[in-house]
């Protein structure tokens, strides 16, 4: 039996690194410490159905192939393409990242990540105002005030409060939740707003108004705030600002709540303002909640091998950057796009229905360990090895911090960054060609 | 086995005292050697000007510069220096490139070899964030390259100092330095980045850190005695206390008077001091700011223990990046500017914020001032490293300009003219006509590296080294650089030939070929006792279990990070 | 009876639980599902896993209802995937990201079913 120690966890961005997995005969027969997400997906790999061969569509159905020939297909529609969408990469490697853009590049398409549909408008707050942020330890160790703005992780990132927010006892802080304090903004009273020491219930669309009400408050404007801001009273708002004054070291955490409502990147610009005039008076931070286990892993390696972190269009062989044009759902919007690969993602759940559309339309070459909605819409399926589970590489957790992903298990299924690999080297065998 | 011959070639190599002689250069294997056979490919240097692939020994190439670059997408389409900067296409021999203070990886390493550098020293690995400094060496083709791993904040550092624990202390760098495959030791705001953890800062080496019980000053000197005791190939890197703040000039002495009795392990240095122009400000206020780099260069001018580089501005955008956390936040307050902070936990911290020096300010003005008039009141061009801190002070593509300064009175006069009168009076170059030759200019460049590094085969161009050669477009006995400054800056703006390892990698200014480079690293875990390294591994894994939020084994930095590495043992040393 | 609401869409842990495994039934009882109030059902009379149908101004889409006295009344939550995402809004506002939460939404008890994941990729997008 094979013991794997401070093993990785392939889920979300927190990427907790103490899980053990228990192998034997390449069987995981032992997953301890991961949360639900984390747990099945990793026991996932052996217990859900798997797409078990590559797959090209004929006569509207998916028919089983070799490796060989979906790459070959698979390059055959990239290099035919006049501007191919290449979209996920984010529940992949980095490692597989770099090669995905060397293809993007080669083939002149468009590239961009999952987080088109989630954090994209936080990349443009960072644009337009900066992010004031920390490593997930600075909260552990010294935050005696966490603020979680339209996130839920006890959903969406279940072991974050016990490892680095709510519960974790550090250097500073060894009461644990006891010497902290939680507050929750949320449209609805999640099941973290109701573990929260301070609720506080937004109107949809407000959280910009809040934000900015809660700076005046913090800058000493209280006169200019009116007696309820999108819903929320004024006495709540300068409780608020009270409580972010006097803390010794705040952090806000902020999600999907922030991103994918009214006011989209402005909210994120609107927490980066707030902190920037708070940290006059106390230590303040923020870091967004990520979801993807290596979305932020994308963003890095984008951002260092094109300069731009996301939505990046290579039809002029040179990058060019315009998530509002280039970003997936626009360029699908438009029906700009005449091609699609789709790595470790899954636009057919994801994407918005007029998006989807028109992935339906285009041939769509999908790269990917399971059968999802993508699948129902792919013209070419190629599987892949899990990477965090029957791959190694590097991932990014949500602020930033690089971790290497171990591999558990031997597996027959090529890796994302061996199945990019050979159909690069096929389209330049291609383009040579012609 | 290739085989190249140079010839005709104006060798300007400092470190074996040729100055600009005709001579030819043989190369075998990547290494200059006596001669090679009549088979050898041959580049008739036609009598151009020919240096040692030059060596930045404080850049921001990788790590934060990433930040900067996510702070900054209207800098990868700035274009101000043509061929340098902005958007380029991919070719059949480069990747895509685009920015100019904070270019991608792939414009990084064909900029800097159009320029003739062969090896960067990134100022600052986060030791928690190493693998991704390395991702993004191995991402910048062609160059070599290094860093320096952060240690002026970190609470075991600063637990050992405190506790007078000598030995555990230089364990403990030992194995930081295995752990994040760094280069040497920075020291950054020393405990004012802990401070930071709280938004505060300290504001002399004799400020207490809070919660530590540890000051400045004795964090820097137990550093830089641990560094000696490693014989570690670099000194300290030291960026001290109060950056850019008007007085600081003081704080910069304390500094280096500290560091008079420490012992030098080797022949060099046993105190870098970073971007000194950034530390050499008199003044009370900013309304009394003015230059103190007199007060700097007198107390240089006596003093054989410290190196220091210039930190030079250039007028225009720039991005400031820096560990100083705190300084940063006021930065962005002063300047009103977006602002980007990334605290590491246990460790370090770091601020990113946009800048703009202008001609028009009276602080930029003498800021632009003060780092021409270190490097030109200090005499001994072997004290002084060539640097614009980059991109802090400005982009690296325009050393060609900050060269020309350094050899033009002229041009400098010229440029002295149009700043504000307010400006002209509060610093001191323009009583100074001192122009320095291409030797000296290798020296700042190449060959002080070579030395202030302990890497003995690079910066010059005798036997056994590396061929990391540069040949530039300027016939070094039919110019007068006085004069002609527009016409060294264009030719120090592109080689006519770039040699990384024996292969031709620009030819004409234009990138020829990218192969990849190699990173090096110092392991200095033989100098360490194994019961030291034992108690001391209980303290690390005791941080490990209460306060990191990774795991040791998944915070250390594997081999697969330095695919191509170049160990440099202490202990053989 | 039609109750005017706001549509908040995201995740759950039970939606993500099934995000590998998405021939599973279970991700479609998961995610073809409307959390609600339980006032704003009593206003529909509608029972816990009958079936609503959901209405905004980019489509319809037919799911089951759920309680969840977390949300306020007129605020109703349809985990993320294919179910919600035929009725978010799909404008980006020029800003790359659609309009997941806060979408104004009709809502009214129906005969009809929920489609499987398979019958609902085909009905919805094969032509």
């Amino acid at each position: 039996m094979n013991v794997i120690t401070d093993a990785i966890c392939p889920f979300c961005g927190s990427l907790c690194d103490d899980l053990t997995i228990k192998v034997e005969n390449n069987k995981i027969t032992d997953i301890q410490r991961a949360c639900v997400l984390g747990h099945n997906k990793i026991a996932g790999v052996t217990d859900h159905a798997r797409i078990e061969a590559p797959l090209v569509r004929k006569d509207g159905e998916l028919v089983e192939t070799t490796y060989e020939d979906a790459i070959e297909r698979a390059a055959e529609i990239l290099v035919n393409s006049k501007r191919a969408l290449s979209y996920g990469w984010s529940s992949t490697s980095c490692e597989a990242v770099s090669k995905a853009i060397e293809l993007a590049e080669e083939t002149g398409s468009v590239i961009d990540s999952c987080a088109n549909v989630c954090h994209g408008p936080t990349t443009l707050a960072v644009h337009e105002k900066g992010s004031p942020a920390a490593s997930l330890g600075q909260v552990k160790n010294r935050a005696d005030l966490v603020i979680f703005w339209g996130c839920n992780p006890v959903h969406a990132h279940p072991r974050h409060m016990s490892r680095y927010s709510m519960y974790a006892k550090g250097f500073f802080t060894k009461k644990g939740r006891k010497g902290r304090h939680i507050a929750v903004v949320d449209v609805r009273e999640t099941d973290t707003a109701k573990i929260a020491d301070t609720y506080v219930q937004v109107d949809p669309g407000c959280d910009f108004m809040l934000l900015q009400a809660i700076r005046s408050a913090i800058n000493d404007n209280e006169d200019v705030i009116p007696e309820i801001v999108g819903g929320v009273p004024k006495e709540t708002i300068l409780e608020l600002a009270t409580m972010m004054k006097e803390a010794r070291f705040s952090c806000v955490f902020y999600g999907m709540g922030t991103t994918q409502t009214r006011s989209k990147y402005k909210n994120g610009d609107a927490v980066s303002s707030l902190l920037y005039d708070l940290n006059q008076y106390s230590k303040s931070v923020m870091i967004p909640m990520r979801g993807h286990y290596n979305v932020t892993g994308f963003g890095q390696v984008c951002n260092w091998e094109t300069g731009y972190p996301n939505a990046v269009d290579f039809t002029r062989k040179f990058a060019y950057y315009n998530p509002g044009e280039t970003g997936a759902s626009d360029t699908l919007l438009r029906g700009d796009v005449d091609a699609a690969l789709v790595a470790a993602a899954d636009p057919g759940s994801h994407f918005a229905q007029e998006a989807v559309k028109c992935l339906a339309k285009i041939p769509l070459i999908q790269i990917d360990p399971y059968h999802n909605p993508t699948t129902e819409l792919a013209d070419i399926v190629i599987p892949a090895a899990v990477v965090g589970v029957e791959a190694e590489g590097t991932a990014y957790r949500m602020d930033s911090i690089p971790l290497r992903m171990k591999k558990f298990i031997d597996t027959d299924f090529k890796s994302d960054e061996q199945i990019v690999t050979d159909i690069l080297e096929k389209v330049r065998e291609l383009k040579r060609g012609a | 086995m290739s085989e190249l011959i140079i010839k005709n070639a104006a060798v300007c190599d400092p470190l074996n005292g040729i100055n600009c002689e005709k001579m030819d250069i043989a190369v075998k294997d990547g290494k200059i050697v006596e001669s090679v056979s009549s088979n050898a490919d041959t580049i008739d240097a036609k009598g151009k000007l020919t240096m040692a692939g030059a060596i930045d020994g404080h850049t921001h190439c990788a790590g934060k510069i990433n930040v900067g670059r996510l702070m900054s997408p209207h800098d990868m389409r700035m274009n101000p220096v043509n061929g340098l900067s902005g958007l380029q296409p991919a070719t059949s021999v480069t990747r895509a490139q685009a920015g100019y203070n904070t270019p991608n990886t792939f414009a990084l390493g064909y900029r800097y070899s159009k320029l003739g550098y062969t090896t960067l020293s990134e100022a600052a690995i986060s030791m928690m964030a190493a693998k991704h400094t390395h991702e993004e060496f191995e991402s910048i083709p062609i160059l070599d390259k290094w860093g320096l791993t952060l240690f002026g904040n970190n609470w075991q550092v600063m637990n050992y100092v405190r506790d007078e624990e000598p030995e555990k202390l230089a364990a403990y760098l030992a194995w930081g330095l295995r752990a994040t495959r760094g280069f040497g030791i920075k020291v950054v705001n020393p405990g004012g980045g802990e401070a930071w953890g709280w938004g505060k800062n300290v504001t002399s080496i004799d400020d207490e850190v809070p919660d530590f019980d540890v000051t400045p000053r004795e964090i820097l000197v137990e550093l830089a005695k641990a560094n000696e005791d490693l014989n570690l190939p670099h000194s300290i890197h030291v960026h001290c206390n109060n950056l850019g703040k008007p007085g600081n000039y003081e704080t910069t002495l304390d500094t280096m008077k500290i560091m008079e009795g420490i012992k030098a392990a080797r022949d060099r240095q046993v105190l870098h001091l970073a971007h000194l122009q950034f530390h050499a400000y008199a003044g009370n206020s900013w309304r009394e700011f003015e230059s103190a780099s007199t007060q700097l260069a007198d107390y240089i001018n006596t003093k054989d223990h410290l190196t220091f580089d210039m930190g030079q501005v250039i007028f225009g955008p720039a991005m400031t990046m820096t560990a100083d956390g705190p300084l940063e936040y006021s930065n962005a307050r002063m300047l009103h500017s977006k602002w980007s902070n990334k605290d590491v936990e246990l460790e370090d911290g770091a601020g990113v914020v946009p800048i703009v020096y202008s001609p028009k300010s009276f602080v930029n003005s003498v800021q632009w001032a003060i780092g021409l008039e270190l490097a030109l009141l200090v005499d001994d061009p072997w004290k002084v490293m060539f640097t614009t801190d980059s991109p802090n002070g400005g982009s690296f593509v325009n050393y060609p300009e900050a060269y020309s300064l350094l050899m033009s009175a002229k041009k400098r006069e010229q440029i002295i003219e149009t700043l504000p009168e307010l400006a002209i009076d509060r610093m001191v170059l323009p009583g100074i006509d001192r122009e320095l030759s291409f030797y000296e200019l290798a020296v700042m460049t190449r060959a002080l590296q070579s030395k202030m590094f302990s890497v003995d085969t690079i910066g010059h161009l005798g036997i056994g080294a590396n061929a990391d050669i540069a040949i530039y477009d300027i016939i070094p006995d039919k110019i007068d650089a006085g004069i002609e400054h527009e016409k060294v800056k264009q030719a120090l703006s592109a080689t006519s030939y770039t040699i990384k390892s024996g292969n031709l990698v620009v030819q004409d200014g234009e990138i020829v070929s990218s192969p990849r480079g190699k990173t090096y690293w110092v392991n200095a875990s033989g100098r360490v006792p194994s019961e030291i390294n034992e108690v001391t591994l209980k303290d690390i894994q005791n941080n490990f279990r209460k306060y990191y939020t990774v795991a040791m084994s998944n915070y250390v930095v594997d081999d697969h990070y330095l695919p191509n590495p170049i160990e440099i043992n202490t202990q053989e040393a | 009876m039609k109750l005017e609401t706001k549509l908040i869409t995201g995740r759950t842990a039970y939606q993500g639980s099934y995000l590998e495994n998405k021939t599973n039934p279970k991700y479609f009882e998961e995610c073809a599902c409307c959390e609600m109030n339980p006032e704003d059902l009593n206003k529909l009379g509608v029972s816990v896993g009958e079936n609503l149908n959901v209405k905004t101004a980019f489509g319809e889409v037919v799911v089951k209802a759920r309680e969840n006295d977390g949300n306020p009344e007129g605020i109703i939550f349809i985990p993320m995937g294919p179910w919600s995402n035929a009725i978010v809004n799909p404008d980006t506002g020029g800003c790359g990201t659609p309009g997941f939460k806060g979408i104004p939404a009709e809502v009214e008890k129906t005969d009809k079913e929920p489609l499987d994941m398979i019958s609902f990729m085909r009905t919805y997008y094969y032509q």
